[in-house]
This record gives structure tokens, C-alpha cells and sequence, in this order.
């Protein structure tokens, strides 16, 4: 039996869709059956991310109607035979699927696979009702700025009365350089207010732009710092407790005199 | 004054933005989060209708709880009239010390 996790934000732009898909890429990389589910209908995005747009046939709308068996709606990931993604539909409404439906789908799939990952739309309309309908678990993401906090906290009190209790926080695109310096909020300040449990730091990356440029995950790649954020993520999603990544920023000028004077 | 006056040398601002972001942030979600149900002014209201009442007779009529707001901070205003103070309650608190 598997366990469905829905990733969500409340705003837009904190990085939903790219946490499901590298979150996704490292569970099926670890050897879980995962299959990943777009709810964003009209705004589609994780097909392309993953880079498995040219692949749809049918959508999450067809399943629901009968328009097609289940099977036949999952697409096979191009890197992982375990991993798959059921797209959303692209030319229809939020309304197109309820939330009964999306807890018969959520459950259909609990039998077949370890891990169903949610990737919800931003807001807390229709669509978001939808996406945690068949959840057992959620994960929030945030970047540490106050409208993306802000935000959070409204979902994260959404998610309670839906009786979605504990959700997992991720901070994403965090600057260690900038927070250093004392310019945008730390990860002690965003725990400190939202009070739920870290599962996870993501720093900023060009590689994500890049990675998302070719529809490739950035936890196959091996140098990626987001990417070795995600996967460690993952791990914790799986049970195992890893140390939060090392973001330190180290001054060039402190480390070079340190070296002189045989300090390390 | 001397560290002001360095702090203006080195072209520093007294104000610092992370420290900024997490106070306005702060006072926002207490705003959002005060405003979000009327359930639970309710509830608040009961409990304290229930906690006042071991001590003194109250007008649960004319009691008023609210939230009130302004930039700099949220407060919680009660106004509750009280009819009587309870004697028994005194005493017992008075028989409890002495024994």
C-alpha cells in the first residue's frame, strides 16, 4: 500500500512543480514504483519539466470521465521504467475533476505504487481542494520571502482543517550569501514563525534553470547543489534522517589568511 | 555614537532588511491568522465565560471580546460586567492557606 503526498504553496512560483518532478526522479532513482500527478488542468507544466511533453495521449480529465483505463493515461518516465507521470489535462477547467474523484484515483493508485506525489496549482480554489482531496501527507513550499511565508501560513491552516495534520516544510531558493549578510530571512526565521517540521533546504541554482531548460531533473545531476538538497529530501521522505545541507558561505579573504597562517 | 557614526562611514544602514522582512511578516500572520474565524472568537469567548466564573457572577449579555488592530500591533479587548464577586470562593481560598 503507498502513500500519497501532495507538494503545494498557496503562491506561485516558489518552485511546486520542480520539487515534484526532482522529488519523483530520486524516489524512482531509489527503486520505488512513483507516480507523479498533475492537477494544475489549464496550466500544465510538469510534462515539461520532466521533459514528457511530447508523450501525452490521454490526461488525468480522460480518466476520470472514461475516456480511458488508468494504464493507459500514465507515461512512462524516458530515464526510470518505475516512474510515472498522469499529465494533466491542458484545454479544460479546475472543474473538470472533484475532489471525490481525485480520493478514488489517489486510492486506485495506492495499490500499484510506494509513492503518488501531488503536484498542486497555486491558490486555494477548486484546484487546490482537488489536489489534497486523496492526500495522506503534504508538503509545503516556500522561498524565504514574506509573501511566500505569508502564504504558506494560509495553506498550512488550510491543510490543518482539512485534517491534513504536520505538513513537512521546504524552503526553496534560499541565498546563503544574502542571508549572511543580513538581507532576507534566515531558516531558523521561517521555522521560528511557521511552526511546522523542516524536511528540507534547497538552495538556489542555475542549474535548476538549466535542468529545466532540457527536461531533465537536477538530481541526476551529479554536481547540482539543489539537486543533492532534493535528494537528501528524499530520503528523509523515505525514513532515513540525513543532516540538513551545509550552506555555508565562507569569506575568500578570512579563508586565504586562515590558510596562511596554517589555521587548517 | 562612535560605532553610529562608524557604521554611517562604512556606508551601512542602521536598518537591516532580514530582521525587517521577519517582524513585518510576524505582524501580517497575526492580522491573517486573527481575522480568519469567527468560530473561534466564539469558542475564546465561552472558555472565558467558563475560567471568570469560578471566581465571580458575570453579564454573559454584555460581555464583549474582541480583536482590535492597528499597524504596530493586535490586541484582545474584554469587556465584561461583573455582577458579583463570589464570597465562597475567597473563603475557601482562605480555609485552603490557613490549614
Amino acid at each position: 500500500m503507498g502513500e500519497t503526498i501532495v507538494v503545494t504553496s498557496g503562491k506561485g512560483g516558489v518552485g511546486k512543480t520542480t520539487t515534484t518532478a526532482n522529488l519523483g526522479t530520486a524516489l524512482a532513482f531509489a527503486g520505488y514504483k512513483v507516480v507523479m500527478i498533475d492537477t494544475d488542468i489549464g496550466l500544465r507544466n510538469l510534462d515539461v519539466v520532466l521533459g514528457l511533453e511530447n508523450r501525452i495521449v490521454y490526461d488525468i480529465v480522460d480518466v476520470t470521465h472514461g475516456n480511458c483505463r488508468l494504464k493507459q493515461a500514465l507515461i512512462k518516465d524516458k530515464r526510470f521504467s518505475s516512474l510515472f507521470l498522469l499529465p494533466a489535462a491542458q484545454t479544460k477547467d479546475k472543474t473538470a475533476i472533484s475532489p471525490l474523484e481525485m480520493e478514488d484515483l489517489c486510492d486506485d493508485l495506492k495499490e500499484d505504487y510506494d509513492y503518488i506525489l501531488i503536484d498542486c496549482p497555486a491558490g486555494i480554489e477548486r484546484g487546490f481542494h482537488n489536489a489534497i482531496a486523496g492526500a495522506d501527507k503534504a508538503i509545503v513550499v516556500t522561498t524565504p520571502e514574506v509573501s511566500a511565508v505569508r502564504d504558506a501560513d494560509r495553506i498550512i491552516g488550510l491543510l490543518e482543517s482539512a485534517d491534513l495534520r504536520d505538513p513537512k516544510l521546504i524552503i526553496n531558493r534560499i541565498r546563503p550569501r544574502m542571508v549572511k549578510d543580513g538581507n532576507m530571512m534566515d531558516i531558523e526565521d521561517i521555522v521560528d514563525i511557521l511552526a511546522v517540521e523542516l524536511i528540507g533546504v534547497v538552495p538556489e541554482d542555475e542549474k535548476i534553470i538549466i535542468s529545466t531548460s532540457k527536461g531533465e531533473p537536477a538530481v541526476m545531476d551529479a554536481v547540482s547543489k539543489a539537486g543533492e538538497a532534493y535528494r537528501r529530501i528524499a530520503q528523509r521522505i523515505r525514513g532515513e534522517e540525513v543532516p540538513l545541507m551545509n550552506l555555508e558561505v565562507s569569506n575568500p579573504i578570512m579563508e586565504t589568511l586562515r590558510r596562511l597562517i596554517g589555521m587548517r | 555614537m562612535l560605532w553610529e557614526l562608524l557604521y554611517r562611514l562604512l556606508g551601512r544602514n542602521s536598518s537591516n532588511p532580514r530582521i525587517d522582512a521577519k517582524e513585518r511578516l510576524r505582524l501580517v500572520l497575526v492580522h491573517d491568522r486573527a481575522s480568519i474565524s469567527p468560530y473561534l472568537m466564539n469558542r475564546l469567548k465561552e472558555e472565558l465565560i467558563q475560567a471568570i466564573s469560578k471566581y465571580m457572577v458575570i453579564d454573559e449579555d454584555g460581555m464583549e471580546v474582541c480583536l482590535d488592530q492597528d499597524d504596530q500591533e493586535v490586541a484582545l479587548i474584554a469587556s465584561i460586567p461583573i455582577k458579583m464577586i463570589k464570597r465562597d470562593y475567597m473563603d475557601n481560598i482562605h480555609i485552603r492557606e490557613s490549614s
